[in-house]
């Protein structure tokens, strides 16, 4: 293209004149990079050196700074360099640049063992603080629920409603049918691999109890937590990013009563239906499967269901799920709060929220195994 | 009148934008003129920024035409395209930094994206932005998160103007700055057009950046320009709602 940058070199006796054409603008920075530090070799080669811009096209921030990076780094090689035939409308823009100083240095972190066992004691430290913010956070809620308790009149009906609608309702045709196929597949493998022992009446047994004990409410509390979990931290993230839960704390509003207990209540109250609907329809998949694949009649089925599991297994079921919702719904809150100002930190909020809380619930469940086993239940 | 104006940079006929059935704009007519420094005003809700976005193409609009440096943005291709979004630079409201990036990334991210330049050559023209727009060089690594809104403003308009556009387009540029914060941003359009020649589309509350730094005004009412011209012609005018604007209680304290 005919508007390239050029700077040619033109001996003057004891001087050099470096006489600079075309468009030096943005466009063409990649080339006046090159231009500009092959001049930069000059330095120190001659004591007087001009660097004339009169021929210039056109100029920008660019074109500008690197003109004044050449004479700097000739001029500090000791060289008498100048500037000369600047038109009036680009002086002003050479004055701006002549401002700038060096760019500050990026901080970076080499890696060292010192910087590693660093990270490590962070991250103890970083379990031992969610561990803090978690009961911190039941406590405010339990706190908030016992005013609540005395002044019904501040119980949040409405929004409590419209979160269950959001959290229960909504949700009941994934978790059935997630559910569902789960039971198909439970009870298909089973008979599958009891029919070598001629076994195949025992995959009701397995069915009823690990539905109702275990899969029923593990796996619905898991998928609450990567549905209603994230969805609470995100919502609650960015509310506080754009600072609405400080307008409501300076309103005298307290954030934990208005936003967090009514979605706590909601997730309390909508886990054990979830789980319950869960659990009826794997047993409900898993008997059809039986019937149609394994050959079992839906009248032996329940006879059989009927004696291998007893309304021990059904409770030990429920009462997990509102221990678990409380648990999801603590860890969501806590990070939804923990979210600072960018989109970044949103995102890894969320993410934590749904690991952290699908981990607390295996915990749970694996404490409540030992407990019941201990009770004989 | 502006019917035969050649010089104008970014050329508006007819424009139409409909929200459902809300007519935002109707018919709308607007020149801006290579290097001026055009001021847009108009009541709350008038839809400034619809104009705005509509130029820039973010709202699609349901007839009309709209030229920007000459090429029709309809018409062209997505390399033309792409070559006129290199010219220009934009200052959106709320200053729309990236927020996960740091103000260095954020700056230099349009350079780094179509130039192919040194890390250093990034570093140093990051530097001069932010010399330009009035910040120190020390809040090269602070996310946006950790400035104030006038250092927000300033930043978004060093990336407007990351590779030296020769348009820029600022949204209310002047919103939620203190007056004296205000009147610096003021200035500092006005140096910035004079040092790099830009042409400068500012919508507008503010009747002190009328004032101080527009050349030109343009009034939006009803979905049409209803009024173009300096300020004096702004005052002259019959319209009631520019009586009321520009001799109301607040412009008549501008002006004392």
């Amino acid at each position: 293209m005919s508007g390239d940058p050029t700077l040619e070199r033109i001996a003057q006796g004891e001087g050099l004149a470096l006489c600079a054409a075309g468009n030096w603008t943005a466009r063409f920075a990649p080339a006046l990079e090159r231009i500009v530090s092959d001049a930069e070799k000059l330095r120190g080669s001659r004591p007087h050196i001009f660097i004339d811009v009169s021929q210039v096209a056109s100029l920008d921030t660019f074109g500008a700074w690197l003109i004044e990076r050449l004479r700097r780094s000739l001029s500090n090689a000791g060289a008498e360099a100048e500037i000369a035939g600047l038109s009036a409308n680009y002086s002003s823009l050479v004055d701006e640049v002549r401002r700038v100083g060096p760019a500050p240095r990026v901080v970076s972190e080499g890696l060292s063992i010192t910087g590693m066992l660093e990270q490590i004691g962070r991250t103890v430290a970083g379990i031992g603080g969610t561990i803090i913010g978690l009961v911190d956070m039941l406590g405010a809620v339990l706190a908030a629920a016992g005013k609540v308790l005395i002044h019904p009149r501040s119980f949040r009906l409405t929004s409590t409603v419209h979160h269950l609608e959001q959290v229960c309702w909504r949700a009941v045709p994934i978790v059935v049918l997630i559910t569902f196929l789960i039971g198909c597949i439970i009870s298909q493998q089973g008979i599958f691999h009891f029919r070598r022992f001629g076994a195949d009446i025992f995959v009701v047994d397995m069915l009823g109890v690990l539905v109702l004990r275990e899969i029923g409410v593990l796996l619905v509390a898991i998928m609450v937590a990567g549905r209603s979990g994230s969805a609470y931290t995100a919502e609650l993230g960015s509310m506080k990013m754009r600072e609405e839960i400080d307008a409501l704390r300076t309103m005298g509003f307290d954030p934990i009563e208005v936003l967090i207990l009514p979605r706590m209540l909601a997730l309390v109250l909508a886990l054990p239906i979830l789980a319950f609907l869960g659990a009826m329809a794997a047993l409900y998949g898993g008997g059809l499967v039986a019937w149609l694949y394994g050959g079992v009649d839906p009248e032996a089925f329940l006879l059989r269901l009927r004696d291998a599991i007893s309304i021990d297994h059904f409770i030990v079921g429920m009462v997990k799920a509102p221990v678990m919702a409380a648990v999801i719904g603590i860890v969501a809150c806590v990070e939804g709060l923990a979210v600072q100002g960018s989109a970044e930190s949103l995102g890894q909020h969320t993410t934590a929220s749904v690991v952290k809380g699908i981990f607390f619930v295996i915990v749970m469940d694996g404490v409540f195994a030992i407990f019941f086993a201990s009770i004989g239940m | 009148m502006a019917e035969q104006d050649i010089d104008a940079i970014i050329r508006v006929r007819d424009v139409t934008v409909q929200f459902g059935s809300t007519r935002v704009l109707d018919g709308l007519d607007l020149d801006v003129k290579r290097g001026e420094i055009l001021g847009f005003v108009g009541p709350s809700g008038a839809g400034k920024s619809v104009l705005t976005r509509t130029i820039i193409g973010l709202v699609p609009k349901v007839s009309g035409r709209i030229e920007v440096f000459g090429v029709d943005l309809d018409a062209a291709s997505s390399s033309q395209r792409r070559a006129v979004e290199r010219r220009w630079g934009i200052l959106f409201q709320q200053g729309a930094l990236f927020s996960s990036l740091t103000v260095r990334q954020n700056i230099q991210f349009p350079a780094r994206e179509y130039l192919r330049v040194s890390q250093r050559l990034l570093d140093e023209i990051m530097v001069a932005k932010l010399v330009m727009v009035g910040l120190k060089p020390e809040v090269a690594d602070r996310y946006p998160s950790e400035l104030s809104g006038g250092m927000i403003k300033r930043v978004a308009l060093a990336r407007a103007l990351a590779l030296d556009p020769e348009l820029v387009f600022l949204d209310e540029p002047t919103s939620g700055l203190d007056p004296i914060g205000a009147g610096d941003f003021d200035e500092l359009v006005r140096t910035l057009q004079r040092t790099l020649g830009l042409t400068v589309f500012m919508v507008t509350h503010d009747l002190d950046s009328l004032y101080t730094a527009c050349d030109r005004i343009a009034v939006l009412g009803n979905g049409k320009i209803i009024a173009a011209g300096s300020i004096a012609d702004m005052k002259a005018s019959q319209h009631p709602w520019l009586q009321q604007y520009f001799n109301g209680k607040r412009a008549r304290a501008v002006v004392a």
